[in-house]
């Protein structure tokens, strides 16, 4: 059968590889070629200016900002959202009230992973406009009432330079959750019920459990969260655009590189530039991913 | 309403969630390379027949039509009226009529390939850069147009038929290239009938101005609302201000991107004016937060007596302002010592038409145009629309709407005062550096020296980027 065995391989490998080379890697190549380039994106002709558009990155203060911002999601969201996720998650799985029947999850434990995926079945602008809408930042917004109803005034929300960046963290996790609380719930129900009971005989309260039980055999399902997550933070386009003023405002508290990329290449007639901005943020991307990859391995755990 | 649109339709900028780096390079991938191929052509295409009065590009009515619209506020009923009278004229002709929202979107691919239409309106929030089309030689030089008669006004030129602002606003490197056709006026705009119930009479002098917003804000109103998410709104009141006191000099210095032309003591004065406005409270609280519909909304709701918009403001609330609401325009105040008087305004020529350069009909594509610039064609735009053109006089006899009919009265009355800035176009990688800044002026985060500062240091870094065709006026 040895013969026939390379000719069936390629059969199969030749559309999906075919596409995967049109629709990624031709434009990813390209985006590297026109970032050496003074292209405008609208007219045919274009001159080769080395690494100028680099050299020019490095002292674009707009994108500078857009980098730290990017810094901070890149922080903040994974940290927020892992954590949240995991405690929501081992609540759902073995929090319980533990009578005689041994460990068992929350009560009405269906209907919270409902509840918490809910935004993951919502596109991007949808979850960004509801989220504006709470956070109008008028005394007759949702989510000012609330805080005048407990006294506490109101806030500028998305308005406020010192809170819009925070605003839009808040809302990339609050759609972030659900999804890693239905990964993390699947990874704890495969974890076999007996370890979680032998801590237990053996005197481990929750806290401990999940520390010393639960997450070691969860890591490597955290260690891939991570890495999502940390590519969803460079990126927020969508969320930043339609929720920010300007966009990427108050006082450029909300810019980011893909902002900076989609202005530049569209509006300003800058598309070798927004190119270079695409190819740092490339590198940037894989430098981060794979350093996430390094410093998170650990030893596996059989079970 | 190209202009607001820009904003609203922004929001279809997200569509894609566009992955980070497919941004880059990704937009074409089917045509393998992105910016095509292609050579340059000098002679206008089309023009087979012979030029006659009548004709005056000679199209030839074998040769096809084809018209892209911006579907936006204006919608495209009156393209198809446009192209009507150019069947009625050409009936061999074969028109293809394109309503469309995503301009960028699927005219780049054309353009990059060489195959644009013959008739493009780029406008809305996914226009194409109009000035880097115009730099890199996209666009038909409209001089013949502008030189050719004017239908039905015996043997007058077009240009002459126009609002001068029209023959201004076209022009990139001394040749005429874009037609803006729709006129916008701005202004601040109030309820006539609830002014007239309450007693109210828009303000001429700073000083009464500051007097009507206390007892507007006594009668429980606040006295301004804007469109605090896009700063773009109250920054044509800073301009106003600014260059009604100081004369159009002061927008000449900043278009032509001379130093120090920001710290002007006239754009000093007015940022002080917003922000004493902000200080006193005179301003809807939150409304820096708002967007340009829960704003405009509120002042329907008569939250707030004033907001500073454009023309197209009406047409865009038609929905929402309640019954017996009387949208109206209202020149800004004048501040201490101003050189231009109160009844004159920033009148914006937009709406851009244009002849692309590679069109396989430039001829008719220019035809096309010279029938938009005729009275009837104008007349119209304006009655489908609510909105004027750049027409002369095209909209006489017309039965207009309030908001309408103050807005060409305020035309009118400014005549050669109304003025007009062009950086924002010129130069659209400054454009969102100053709005930052007035958006920060205007919540009164910042010092109106600081805002000088922060929109001058946006000029000085456009002025020293050697990639930018530097354009000055008079």
């Amino acid at each position: 059968m040895q013969h026939g065995r390379y000719p069936f391989i390629v059969g199969f490998l030749v559309l999906p590889l075919t596409v995967y080379a049109i629709f990624v890697i031709s434009p990813f190549a390209q985006a590297f070629h026109y970032s050496l380039t003074d292209w405008t994106g609208v007219a045919p002709e274009f001159g080769y200016v080395g690494m100028t558009n680099f050299e020019n990155l490095m002292s674009d203060s707009l994108f500078l900002t857009a980098l730290r911002n990017n810094a901070v999601l890149l922080v903040g969201l994974p940290i927020v959202t892992v954590l949240l996720s995991l405690f929501f998650a081992f609540l759902l799985n073995v929090g319980g009230s533990s009578g005689s029947a041994g460990v068992k999850g929350i009560r009405g434990n269906g209907f919270y992973k409902l509840a918490f995926f809910l935004p993951q079945v919502l596109s991007v602008p949808v979850i960004a406009v509801i989220w504006s809408v709470i956070m109008d930042p008028t005394p007759s917004g949702l989510a000012n009432s609330v805080l005048g109803w407990l006294g506490l005034g109101s806030a500028g929300w998305l308005s406020d330079p010192a809170l819009a960046l925070l605003c839009v963290l808040w809302v990339l996790v609050w759609g972030s959750v659900g999804f890693y609380l239905v990964l993390f719930n699947a990874a704890m129900s495969a974890i076999p019920r007996d370890i979680f009971e032998a801590a237990l005989i053996d005197g481990a309260g929750r806290f401990t459990t999940f520390v010393k039980v639960t997450m070691p055999l969860l890591w490597d399902t955290i260690q891939t969260s991570w890495v999502y997550l940390a590519i969803l933070a460079l990126d927020v386009y969508a969320l930043v655009a339609v929720m920010t003023a300007g966009p990427g405002g108050p006082d450029n508290s909300t810019q980011v590189i893909s902002l900076q990329i989609a202005q530049n290449g569209f509006q300003f007639g800058r598309a070798g530039y927004a190119s270079a901005m695409g190819v740092v943020l490339f590198f940037i991307t894989l430098v981060i991913a794979v350093v996430m990859l390094r410093i998170t391995r650990r030893e596996r755990i059989e079970y | 309403m190209s202009t607001p649109n820009k904003y609203s339709r922004r929001i279809f900028l997200q569509r894609a969630g566009l992955a980070s780096i497919a941004v880059a390079g990704g937009t074409s991938a089917l045509a393998g390379c992105a910016s095509g191929g292609g050579g340059e052509e000098d002679v206008v295409s089309g023009g087979g027949a012979e030029q006659t009065s009548a004709n005056p590009f000679g199209v030839d009515a074998v040769d096809p039509l084809s018209v892209v619209i911006f579907n936006g506020g204006y919608g495209d009923e009156y393209a198809k009226f446009h192209e009507s009278l150019y069947q009625d004229q050409f009936s061999d002709a074969e028109i293809s009529h394109e309503a469309i929202t995503d301009i960028r979107q699927q005219m780049q691919p054309l353009f990059n390939a060489g195959s644009p239409p013959d008739v493009l309106d780029n406008a809305g929030a996914e226009a194409m850069p109009i000035s880097t089309l115009a730099d890199t030689g996209q666009l038909t030089d409209l001089t013949q147009l502008f030189d050719a008669d004017a239908i039905g006004q015996d043997g007058t030129p077009i240009r002459d038929t126009l609002n001068p602002v029209a023959i201004e606003s076209a022009e990139y490197a001394g040749k005429p290239m874009v037609l803006n056709y729709a006129l916008q006026v701005y202004g601040l705009w109030y309820d006539r009938a609830l002014f007239d119930q309450k007693g109210w009479e828009p303000a001429e002098t700073w000083e009464d101005f500051l007097a009507l917003c206390e007892e507007i804000k006594g009668a429980g109103m606040a006295p301004m609302a804007h469109q605090g998410k896009y700063p773009y709104y109250i920054q044509q009141v800073l301009m106003d201000l600014a260059v009604k006191h100081g004369g159009p000099e002061v927008a000449y210095a900043i278009d032509s991107l001379e130093p120090d032309a920001w710290k002007h003591e006239s754009m000093k004065m007015a940022a002080e004016a917003l922000l004493e406005i902000k200080s006193k409270g005179y301003m809807l609280e939150g409304t820096e937060g708002l967007d340009h519909i829960q704003s405009q909304t509120q002042w329907n709701e008569h939250k707030a007596a004033f907001i500073p918009c454009g023309s197209w403001l009406e047409n865009e609330q038609k929905k929402i302002a309640p019954a017996g609401f009387e949208t109206t325009i209202a020149p800004t105040p004048l501040l201490d010592g101003a050189a231009l008087p109160f009844d004159c305004t920033r009148v914006e020529a937009a709406e851009a038409f244009v002849v692309p350069a590679k069109a396989a009909n430039q001829a008719g594509g220019l035809e096309y145009l010279r029938m938009m610039l005729s009275k009837e064609g104008a007349a119209e735009f304006t009655k489908l629309t609510a909105a004027p053109t750049i027409v002369d006089g095209a909209t006489e006899g017309l039965d207009l709407t309030p908001g309408a009919a103050s807005a060409i009265a305020l035309i009118d009355s400014g005549g050669e005062d109304n003025w007009n800035y062009y950086y924002a176009i010129w130069y659209s990688p400054m454009d969102p550096k100053v709005q930052s800044a007035v958006g920060e002026l205007a919540a009164g985060r910042i010092t109106a020296d600081e805002f000088c500062d922060q929109a001058q240091a946006a000029a000085d870094e456009t002025a020293d980027d050697p990639t930018t065709q530097k354009r000055t006026r008079p």
